[in-house]
Parts: C-alpha cells; structure tokens; sequence
C-alpha cells in the first residue's frame, strides 16, 4: 500500500479557484448562447415571427349570408330563416363524448333522439366541425348552459340561422328541403367553382326548389378578420365584409290554391299539376302524402327518415314528376287529336260499337256491356267509348301514335325547374326493342298497340306530363316549359328577374281540329262522363276522365270493392278551364282510387272553383289566410 | 415606546443575521420582476404564489440558519432516506399523467426526486470532504455509484427533467472536487458514443421530444406546438417587446403553460430582448455571488455544496430558457424563482438557504 499522500491545502483551493473559474466560464458561454439565440429570435427574425403572431392572432372567419327567401306568387312564404340558439359539440376537442353529452344532459335537456341525431351527423362528419346536439334553445336553457360552460370545453352555444318551412307539409315536393353539406354537395359546390362562397355554410338544397336554386338562394359570404385564441375562439372583430343575402324566389304557384288541392286530396294518395296554360307557370304542384321539410334542416332524427322511408304510402316520392301512371281515358283525346291531325278520321266518322272489339283472337271489352251504339269522335270523348279507340289504334299503328304523342311532351321530361323528374314511357317499336333483351319480347305486337289507345299497356306517364299536354290543347297548341319560379327577386336592389315563358315548340295543329277536341271536353263535362262532378259549374270547363288498370283482371268483371284497396284502379282526370280562355290546366290522379269521374274528377272541381271563382269548398276552414297574415 | 422600537429593530436584526444581503437583494429583484411577468401570465394565482413565497422563505431562513458542520452530519441519513423513498415511489408510487413521481403519505403526497435536488450534491460533498486526504480511483467511482443511483430511479420513473437537474448537480461536485480534465474528456467522448444507446433507453415520448425540437413544425398541432408557439412568442418580442399585458401569445392562450415552465415565452413576448437580457444578467449575478460564496468556503465539503447549489440555479435557468427558446428538448424545467408552483421555489429557497449558511460560517471553521 502506497503511503497516503498528503495534498497541499494551498494548492488545493488553487485548483477549486481554477474549477470555479472553469464553471464560470461555462456559465458565461451558456448564458452568451442563449443570448445569440434571443438576439437571432427577437432581432434577426423578429418579422417572421411577428408575422407568425399575427396570423396566429388573426382569422378570417366566413359569415354565412341569409338564404333567399321562397315566397308563393302572392307573396304568402314558404321557406323562411329564423334565428336560433344551438348547443353544440366539436368532438375533436371532446375526450369522452358520451361522457359529456351525460353531462350536459343534467344542465339541458338531451332526449335520446337528440342523441342519435348527434350520432348521425358524426358518422357523416368531420371532427373537426361543430356538430348541434340541441337545437332550439331556449333563453332559459341558454343561461343555463353560460353558467356552467367552464365544465364543457369543446361545447358552445351558437346563434344560427334556421330554414323554416311555415307552411309545414305544403308544396313540401315543390320546395324539397335543405340539409347539412355531404361529400356529394361538396362536389357540386366544387363543380360551380363555388368553394369559397361555400366557406362556412352548412346547409345545402337537397330537393325540389332548394336544390335547383341553391346557386341564387345562398347568397355571398361575408368575412369577419376576428381575433382569435388558441382554442379559435373569436375575442373580438377587427374587421368585417358583410355578406350579402341570397336572392328570393318568387314563384308561380299559389299557395292557397295548392292548400285547397291538399285538403281536397285529404288522406289519398296521388298528384295533381296545374299550370297556366299561357305561360307554363305551375299553380299547383301536388303529390300525396307529402312530408314536413322542416324535419331535415337540422337533421332529420333516425326515426323520422325510418318512418318516412318505410311508410307503405312513399311519401318522400315526389309523384307528379317520377310517379309514372298509364293515363287511362285521359289518353282518348290526344288519341283523337292524332286521328284528325293524321287524317285518320274525321269528326263524322263512326263506329257502331258493339261492346268489344277482337282482334288475333283476343277480345278487347269496353266498359259499357253491349256497347254504346253508332259512336262518332265527340261521343267517343263524351262517354269515354274504348272500342272506338281501339279500333281507332289499330288503324293507326304504334309508330304513328308514338311520333304524335311525343311532340306534346309525352314520355319526355318537361324540363320543370326541379332536378330528378322522370321520363315515363312513350310505347313504340323502337322503345320496345331497347327495353327488352329477348329477340322474341323486343318485337311488337300489333295487338299490343290495341290497349295503347286507351291509355292502357305499356304507357306510362308522369302527372305533370299529362297537364303539360293538356295545357299546350288549351293553349292551342303553344308549349311551355312547366316551371315554379316566376322572378328571382334581388332584395338589397329590388330587382326582379323574370324567369321568361318559354315556349318548348309551337304545334301546328288545325284550329278545327283543336276546335273539335274542346268541344267535346266540354261536353265531358256538360253531358258525360264529368257532368256529375261539374253540375251547376258557373264556368265552361273542359275535362276528361281517366281509369288506370293497376291489376289485370284476365277478363273478370271488375268490382272495386271487391279488390284490395292497393289493386283498385287509379283515378284520373284532365281539365282546363274556362274552356274559351283557359286560365289554367291541370291533370290529377288519385292513387287506387277507382273510377276517375268519382274521386278525380270532384278534386278538380274543387281546384277550377277556387281558381276561377275563389270558392273554398264548404268544409275546408279559412285557416291558412290566418297563418300568413304575419308575412 | 423606544423600547418596543429597539425591540423590533433587534427582533429584525436577529431574524436578519444569517441572511446574505447581497443575494437576498439580488432575489428580491428576481421575485419583483417575476410578480410582474406572473401578473400578465396569470394574475388571478399571483396570491397563491405569495403563499408559496412565504413558506419558501421560512425554509431558506432555517437553513440559513444551519452551520454547514451540521449539514455535514445531514447528508448521509438525507441521501439515504431520499433513496429509500425513490424505490418506494418505483414499488408504490401514485401514477398521474403516466408517470409515477408521487408518493401518497396519506397525508400528504410528496415528490420524493425533490429532495434529491439537494441531498445528492450535498452527499457528495460530504463523501469528497470525508475522503479529502487523498482520492483514490475508487473514491471516484464512488462517487459515481452515489450519482447514478438516484438518477437511474428518477429517469425511470419518468422523469427527465428532474434527472437532468439532480445530474448537474451531482456532476457539478465531481467536477469542482477535481476530477481530471483528461478522465472528462474520455468521460464525454464516452458519452458521445453511447448516444444511440441512449436514445434506446429513451421513452417513446421523449424520443418525441427531441425529434420535435429537430423539427418542430412536421407536426404543428400536436407534439410541436409548445415549442412553435413559445419561438413565436419570444420572437415576436422583438427589442423592446409588446409592452406588459399585451402580449397576443400569451393572452390569447397560445403559450401552453404560461404560468409554469413556459413562463420565460411571456417575459420574452412582453419586454422582448431588453427584457430577456435582464434576466440574463439578473441571473448572472445570483450566479457570480453563489460562486464567490463558494470560493470564500473554509472546507472542502462547503466548497463543493455552495459551488454545486449555485450551478443547480444555473442548469435550471439554462435548460428552461433553452427549452422555451427553442434550442433544447421540452423537459418539465421550471424557470428558476421565476415560474408559478411552491415545490421547486421550496427547493430552490433552501438552497439559497445554505449559500447563505455557508457565507455566514466562511469564518468560523478555519479558527
């Protein structure tokens, strides 16, 4: 063992004097980096991060404009905003959402509705976005919820903007609704090059006039520069372009009219389309049942879309325009108008109907056993004779029908101002042989073409097809394009864009032909198979009767009430009126409603009465005139 | 009447007798510019912190008080007890936020890697002053062993901060008590290499932390927003800041723990490079007395312990600004007497506290 070497006290604190030096230099130089890097942060690039704060500091947040208003042509509304308090929850800065929904559930009242509302818009979201898991607050519930909000981080009251449909059900199909932006509107709103006036909207037309004017019912959004935290809240405004609200709709239809026709269609199903001849302005746009479109706006709870789409009555089809129906009789006077314009007949020219008419062995019944005796073209309208037809078909041949029949519109969209309207189906050799894929099926019969005459087989057309025909008779042949909106209203300039008649083709047809089909619509009504429902009419109407086949009977004896409500036939009825100047056309039909004189043909009544007279039927309650006072 | 005056002037006088004046005037100046920086950080806790403060300077006051012979006598049983307490915290520890740095005394929960802030550097000290005679290579790895153990239980608990903090400290002793330049070069080119063995160890989140600070703006929202945020804060200081309250980062809650360890972000921010450079030299000084206290120290043992408190100020100040500024990891550093929160102010205050012992009894042992 080496002896212990004893050190030098002197020298010791020398060489700690040396450490401590070293250690001071240290601190020195650490200190000095620190400095370098204060002095590179806050001098060299104090600008970029001031920059920085600033951007941090400042956002520009979009403010949504008003959505145009949809007024009916007297002005009554029907789609509306109203300004509301919501809850809502940004589940990206929410841990456990259930947790805090139960939570919140003990400041506010959360039904379990409101829960899987809340769900729903979350499967459909993104995380980042604010989603309502109440809507409708009220003052109270606000005050509420502002006390205890430090518990809820991540959860906030918005003041929001709220579509509002007043008249509830009404022209619900006319309308449609709006509902949250889905990836499918982002990409219409990407097609329109209209992402950055999309910024911040929420909602997005989903049917009807919502969705075919949602360009001019958005408006342009305003931008607020606004100081915001950390957690994006807004502390205050610095800045602000306001947004300038979207444009109004003013439409041709008539709200009071369209409430008559609702009433009047009561708990049937159906459609009914009135236009005004002369322009192709829709009155009325009916399909029952309809819905209410307010259940959509903030998102239609899994109940309410379950009953909607399960109910055996389809109430979210819009069923004058993708409902197709074989037109029945309705068919017999464009049939006849075909005749005389192809020269196939003439007025004069009769048939001694026997009650039924055989053609390849097969025999075609009329309606009336033993036939209606010697029928000539107004009879055959008149009293609605389908042997006179069916003969008339057989000499005419499909292609000759179907080439007629197309120039009204038949078997083609209308091109009404509402998106998703149907074709129907306009029977000819060349439709028959693209429909089918079996050499044997895709050849036609000619007796095929027999029941074409009376609006039966494979003719299929939409409600609002056949007002569009019966109007262009009314008009003399001048076809308009069916449309709702009759100006887009700028409110901020008071402008008024007219949205222009526009006539889809003017039809050369004779006067004297027109002449006689009229006549004999008038006599429908006068002396036929209309004389019941329009007894005591103070007006000239025009009309026709028409029966659907919805079941085939192999040549049974029809009994209505014999057969399922569902198989009875479906009702419908054409008319115009008055007949001289018609001011309005229309066709409706009423689903399984048997026969066209006795529920189809009562509605129109109602419609002409009102339209032409302002009489309310007796049972229907002024009500609505009550309601819109306010407007 | 003079009585009571005579009284109370000599009460003071003896209350007064053991504190430093110079240290304490130049911690007067710290704490006031602090309660300034903490009024716009979070004025509604300036109270609690004046509590904190207050037990605080009862604790430095005590160990004033303490002559280093009995702090000498202290050190074994402290060091042991802290030890023992680490690995009950490993065996029975509380966890909060993953990490398990409590323990639960019932009545009370204590942090016990705390206490090793002090009771390492001054076991160390005690150990060098015990073995001054003469120091042999197992002396050294002694004190090694004295070291690493306390550290090896507090990084795993974990906690890196701490660690880094007990380590300076710890390393400080070594380093005063004349461990040769040459055994600390092969000592740092050693650590060099090891790095990536290191980096092994390391928790996912750590790992983390340390690739934010590489690149912090490969994710912007998450794990490198502390740190974009706080460079922005101080960086949009500018020179001469944007003036007390009126810092946008700070009062729009983009600095994430502006009362704590982010504090030195809204110092910045405010009173920009001025400011920050105040704080610099405040620091510097307190720093440079803590140094002459260690160099006026009799023993060896008060030598070591002044030197190494005083570099404890120092690796809190600097990791902390480091930190805040950019240049160094995100570990749970406060800034030194000047962040909100009573544990390290206690810490920080008994240190100041036995600087202040040993300044006092510089005479009395070499009689």
């Amino acid at each position: 063992m080496k002896p212990a070497e004893f050190k030098n006290p002197e020298q010791e604190i020398e060489r700690f004097q040396g450490r401590l030096a070293a250690t001071g230099g240290l601190v020195l130089a650490a200190f000095f980096l620190l400095f370098a890097r204060f002095f590179w942060l806050q001098v060299v690039q104090h600008e970029h991060y001031r920059t920085r704060a600033e951007d941090n500091r400042i956002a520009l947040v979009p403010v949504v404009p008003n959505r145009g208003l949809v007024v009916d042509r007297n002005g009554a509304v029907l789609a509306r905003n109203y300004s509301a308090y919501t809850l809502e929850i940004t589940p990206g800065r929410v841990h456990d959402l259930e947790a805090v929904i139960d939570e919140l559930a003990g400041v506010i009242d959360i039904q379990p509705r409101d829960r899987k509302r809340f769900r729903r818009l979350l499967d459909e979201s993104k995380n980042f976005e604010s989603l309502p898991i109440r809507t409708r607050l009220t003052d109270e519930e606000v005050a509420r919820f502002v006390a205890r909000r430090y518990r809820f981080p991540g959860v906030e009251i918005k003041a929001r903007l709220f579509r509002q449909y007043p008249q509830r059900a009404l022209a619900s199909h006319a309308l449609g609704y709006i509902g949250r932006v889905n990836d499918r509107d982002l990409a219409t709103i990407e097609k329109h090059g209209a992402e950055d006036n999309y910024r911040g909207t929420e909602h997005f037309g989903k049917t009807g006039l919502e969705q075919k004017y949602e360009f001019e019912l958005h408006g342009q959004t305003g931008f607020e520069q606004v100081e915001v935290d950390a957690g994006g809240r807004a502390v205050r405004v610095l800045e602000r372009t306001a947004p300038l609200p979207g444009n109004n709709l003013v439409l041709t239809l008539d709200a009071k009219l369209q409430q008559v026709v609702e009433r009047a269609f009561g708990a049937r199903r159906g459609a009914l389309v009135a236009i005004e001849p002369s322009t192709g302005g829709i009155l009325a746009l009916v399909s029952m049942p309809g819905y209410d479109p307010n259940l959509f706006v903030d998102g239609i709870s899994p109940q309410d879309w379950e009953a909607l789409n399960t109910s055996e009555d389809k109430p979210m089809v819009n069923r004058a325009l993708n409902g197709a129906y074989p037109p029945g009789s309705t068919f017999k006077p464009f049939m006849a108008l075909a005749a005389l314009e192809t020269g196939k007949r003439t007025p004069q020219q009769s048939i001694a109907d026997p009650g039924f008419f055989t053609f390849g062995g097969h025999t075609f019944r009329d309606d009336k056993k033993g036939g209606h005796g010697v029928v000539d073209m107004y009879k055959s309208i008149v009293h609605s004779c389908d042997t006179y037809y069916y003969v008339l078909a057989n000499d005419m041949g499909i292609d000759a029908i179907s080439n007629f029949m197309r120039q009204l519109g038949f078997g083609s969209r209308t091109g009404i101002d509402i998106e998703g309207e149907s074709e129907g189906v306009l029977p000819s050799q060349e439709w028959k042989r693209k429909r089918f894929r079996k050499p044997e099926q895709q050849k036609w019969y000619a007796g095929e073409t027999i029941s074409i005459g009376i609006g039966q087989g494979y003719n299929a057309y939409t409600p609002i097809q056949l007002a569009q025909a019966t109007a262009a008779i009314a008009n003399d042949g001048v076809m308009f394009r069916p449309h709702l909106v009759r100006y887009v209203e700028n409110i901020r300039t008071g402008e008024r864009r007219a949205i222009e008649p526009e006539p889809v083709r003017i039809l050369p047809l004779k006067p004297a032909n027109l002449d006689v089909i009229k006549r004999a619509l008038v006599g429908v009504n006068k002396e036929g198979t209309g004389a019941r429902a329009f007894a005591g009419a103070e007006y000239l109407a025009a009309g026709k009767t028409g029966t659907a086949q919805v079941f085939s009977l192999k040549g049974g004896k029809y009994e209505a009430h014999k057969v399922q409500e569902r198989l009875r036939d479906h009702a419908l009825f054409i008319a115009f009126a008055p007949a001289e100047e018609p001011t309005i056309a229309l066709a409706v039909l009423v689903e399984n409603g048997g026969f066209g004189a006795q529920s189809a043909a009562p509605i129109a009544r109602q419609v002409l009465d009102y339209w032409l007279l302002g009489k309310l039927p007796q049972d229907a309650a002024p009500e609505f005139e009550a309601e819109d006072e306010g407007d | 009447m003079t009585d009571f005056a005579f009284n109370l002037r000599d009460g003071w006088r003896k209350l007064a007798a053991p504190v430093d004046p110079v240290l304490l005037a130049l911690l007067a100046l710290l704490l006031g510019y602090a309660a300034l920086v903490l009024v716009s950080a979070s004025a509604e806790r300036l109270g609690s912190q004046f509590v904190n403060l207050a037990v605080a300077l009862v604790v430095m006051r005590i160990a004033a008080q303490v002559p280093p012979q009995r702090l000498m006598h202290l050190a074994l049983p402290l060091y042991t007890a802290g030890v023992l307490l680490l690995v009950a915290v490993a065996l029975f520890g509380d966890i909060s936020k993953g990490a398990r740095r409590w323990l639960n005394l019932g009545f009370m929960r204590i942090q016990p890697s705390e206490i090793m802030k002090i009771a390492v550097p001054l076991m160390l000290a005690w150990y060098f002053q015990k073995h001054e005679a003469m120091l042999r290579a197992r002396d050294w790895l002694a004190a090694a062993l004295i070291l690493l153990v306390p550290i090896g239980l507090i990084a795993r608990q974990p906690d890196l901060g701490t660690a880094i903090l007990v380590f300076a400290a710890g390393f400080f002793v070594i380093f005063l008590a004349g461990l040769s330049w040459k055994v600390l070069a092969i000592l740092f080119l050693g650590g060099l290499a090891s790095l990536p063995l290191g980096w092994g160890l390391l928790h996912d989140y750590q790992r983390q932390r340390i690739l934010t600070l590489i690149d912090p703006e490969a994710d912007p929202l998450g794990k490198g927003f502390h740190i974009i945020q706080s460079t922005i804060a101080v960086g949009s200081g500018g020179i001469l800041g944007k003036g007390w309250g009126n810092g946008t980062q700070t009062h729009l809650e983009f600095i994430p723990e502006r009362h704590t360890d982010f504090i030195f972000a809204v110092l910045a921010e405010e009173f920009g490079l001025l400011g920050a450079s105040f704080l610099l030299v405040l620091y510097a000084l307190i720093i440079g007395r803590g140094l002459m206290i260690a160099g006026n120290a009799p023993t060896l043992f008060s030598r070591l312990l002044a030197g190494s408190v005083t570099l404890i100020f120092f690796t809190y100040a600097f990791v902390n600004m480091g930190m805040v500024s950019g240049i160094l990891p995100v570990v749970g550093v406060p800034l030194p007497f000047v962040s909100y929160g009573g544990t390290a102010l206690v810490t920080l205050f008994a240190g100041a506290g036995i600087l202040m012992s040993i300044h006092k009894h510089r005479m009395l042992v070499q009689k």
